[in-house]
């Protein structure tokens, strides 16, 4: 697995001796920040680690994912994320240090609902872990706005033309999550369990950009 | 598929596997991840507002498109960490300065410092 959160993690260099002069990188800028507020006593080192395990390992769209075969399994349930994931949420007791609320929007055959944060990057990290790299770049957060079908085209999901496309806006107060519908060679769904039914649901099928049952 | 399991495990493919695996990186180098964990850790313990440092980080990706109208070089995390130090040096919390002169210190260490370890890299 690539250690992408290894902690104190350092720049390396195949150059040797003292190198004066050098402007600090991303990674020693960050290295100082954390090792300020460390000395400081506003973090520690363990309650970062362990933050960052959190969102990334232990929540991930592990959680969505159980949230949307959930909904699949259980109508009732479903009704309840769709009118109140918030509640849902709080049951789950996934720690989120968000304030907003979470909406749950449903893809139906008639409406395709697809997420993006035009301002910058707001993101239902509690139920998705970590925004993808697409996600934040600003040609998708101004082109799934405006021509909504030809960006899902190129991401791989043709939207039938007669299938509605909603466009969700993440802000400061809401973030959403797209409720995916199941894959058609699913086949009977109790014939499942949470665990395989999480299984295809990815988190581009939550952000709206996949259908589920897709990589 | 084995029985429910109480914590979420980490998948390494598949459609539930973390943001890293499940399409393409989220995350691209180490700093990132632990820039993202102190902003975290910051906003838990309160001693950032959240809502402050998204604004932060809303103003600064628009100043820098602004004034980088076509785009190119645009990096989401360094916007992260222009924010994350502008918030906290208003809050008073650290000055911008003192960081840049501990990160050249840090930049000054001579290069192979953190391979130290008697165990590693014995070849050469």
């Amino acid at each position: 697995m690539t250690d992408v959160f290894g902690a104190g993690a350092t720049e390396a260099s195949a150059a040797t001796g003292v190198t004066p002069g050098r402007p600090p990188t991303n990674a020693q800028r960050t290295e100082a920040l954390e090792s300020l507020l460390v000395e400081r006593g506003y973090v520690t080192t363990a309650e970062i680690d362990r933050l960052v395990e959190h969102f990334l390992d232990d929540l991930g769209p592990m959680v969505g994912s159980r949230i949307v075969a959930q909904a699949w399994l259980d109508p009732a349930y479903k009704q309840r994320l769709l009118t109140d994931a918030d509640a849902v949420l709080a049951e789950l007791d996934v720690g989120s240090t968000q304030t907003e609320h979470l909406v749950v929007v449903e893809n139906t055959p008639e409406v395709h609902n697809v997420v993006v944060c035009t301002l910058c990057s707001c993101y239902p990290w509690s139920v998705l872990g970590l925004p993808p790299a697409w996600y934040k770049d600003p040609a998708y957060r101004s082109r799934i706005v405006r021509e909504p079908r030809a960006v899902l085209a190129e991401m791989g999901t043709e939207v039938d033309e007669g299938t509605e496309i909603r466009v969700w806006d993440s802000s400061a107060e809401v973030r959403y999550l797209v409720l995916p519908m199941p894959p058609d060679d699913v086949g009977e769904l109790h014939d499942r369990t949470i665990d395989e039914l999480a299984q295809l649901v990815g988190r581009d099928a939550m952000i709206g950009v996949a259908p589920a049952g897709t990589r | 598929m084995t029985a429910p399991q109480a914590e979420p495990v980490l998948d390494s493919h598949g459609p539930a596997a973390p943001p890293r695996r499940n399409g393409e990186l989220a995350l691209d180098e180490p700093w990132q991840g632990r820039l993202f964990g102190v902003t975290m850790a910051l906003c838990r313990s309160g001693a950032v507002d959240h809502e402050r440092f998204r604004q932060q980080l809303i103003a600064e990706i628009a100043l820098w498109e602004a004034e980088h109208p076509n785009g190119g070089g645009y990096s989401y995390w360094d916007r992260w960490q222009a924010a994350l130090e502008a918030v906290l040096e208003r809050a008073a919390i650290l000055d911008v300065a003192t960081l840049t002169a501990l990160a050249a210190e840090l930049a000054a260490r001579p290069a192979g410092h953190d391979h130290a370890h008697p165990h590693q890299h014995v070849a050469r």
